[in-house]
C-alpha cells in the first residue's frame, strides 16, 4: 500500500476531489514531522504515538570493513502503536471494529 | 499534539469540517491498520514504512514478582522512519547543540 492507495480511499470515504485527499496526507504527515522536529510528540488514539529519542554516542563497527568507528549522539523517531493496534496485527480484532 | 489539535489544524488548511478532519484523520489510521493486519506494508515517501515484525516466544519475568512467565511470539506493527523525516528531526538537535565538531 501506498500513498495513492490512501489517497483514492480518503476521496471515496468523504467524497472529497483527490487532490483535496492528497492535500489532506500532505498535511498529515507534516504536522507530524514538525511536531516532532520541535521535539514535541503526537498522540493519535486507536493508533499510536509519534516521539522522539535521543541516542548517546556508542561504539560500532563498520560492517564491511570490521572497523571500530563511534556512532555519534543523535535524535531518532520512535512510534510506538497502540493497543488497538498491535490486537489488529495479532488477529485479535476484527477488521470491520479498525475502520469505523 | 493530538488528534484533536491535528483535526483542527487540518480543517483550516483543507476547509472542511472539525469533524471532517478527524474521520480523515481516521482513515489514514485504519488504512495503515487495516494493511498491516493483512500482512501488506505500507510506504510513504517522504515519511517512513510501516510494517508487521515478528517477535520470536521468549521466558519473561514479572517484574514485580521476579517469577519466570513465557511469551508467546507475537507480531508487532514496527515503523521506519524515512530518510527525509529522520534528518529533520536529527536536523533539529545539531542545530541546538554546539558541542558537536
Amino acid at each position: 500500500m501506498t500513498k495513492i492507495d490512501i489517497i483514492n480511499r480518503i476521496a471515496e470515504r468523504t467524497g472529497l476531489p483527490k487532490q483535496d485527499a492528497e492535500t489532506a496526507i500532505e498535511t498529515i504527515i507534516s504536522l507530524i514531522k514538525g511536531t516532532l522536529a520541535k521535539d514535541e510528540q503526537v498522540i493519535l488514539r486507536r493508533f499510536g504515538s509519534f516521539q522522539t529519542r535521543t541516542k548517546n554516542p556508542r561504539m560500532g563497527r563498520n560492517p564491511k570493513t570490521g572497523e571500530e568507528a563511534e556512532i555519534s549522539a543523535r535524535t531518532v523517531v520512535r512510534f510506538k502503536a497502540g493497543k488497538h493496534f498491535k490486537q489488529a496485527v495479532n488477529g485479535e480484532l476484527p477488521i470491520s471494529e479498525v475502520i469505523e | 499534539m493530538t488528534k484533536s489539535e491535528m483535526a483542527e489544524k487540518l480543517a483550516e488548511k483543507i476547509n472542511v469540517r472539525k469533524q471532517q478532519a478527524e474521520d480523515i484523520i481516521n482513515i489514514f489510521s485504519g488504512s495503515i491498520i487495516e494493511a498491516l493486519a493483512k500482512g501488506d506494508k505500507v510506504e510513504i515517501r517522504g515519511f517512513g514504512s510501516f510494517r508487521v515484525r515478528d517477535r520470536a516466544e521468549k521466558q519473561g519475568r514479572n517484574p514485580k514478582t521476579g517469577e519466570k512467565v513465557h511469551v508467546p511470539a507475537k507480531k508487532v506493527p514496527f515503523f521506519k522512519t524515512g530518510k527525509d523525516f529522520r534528518e529533520s528531526v536529527d536536523g533539529s538537535e545539531t542545530e541546538s547543540s554546539s558541542d558537536n565538531s
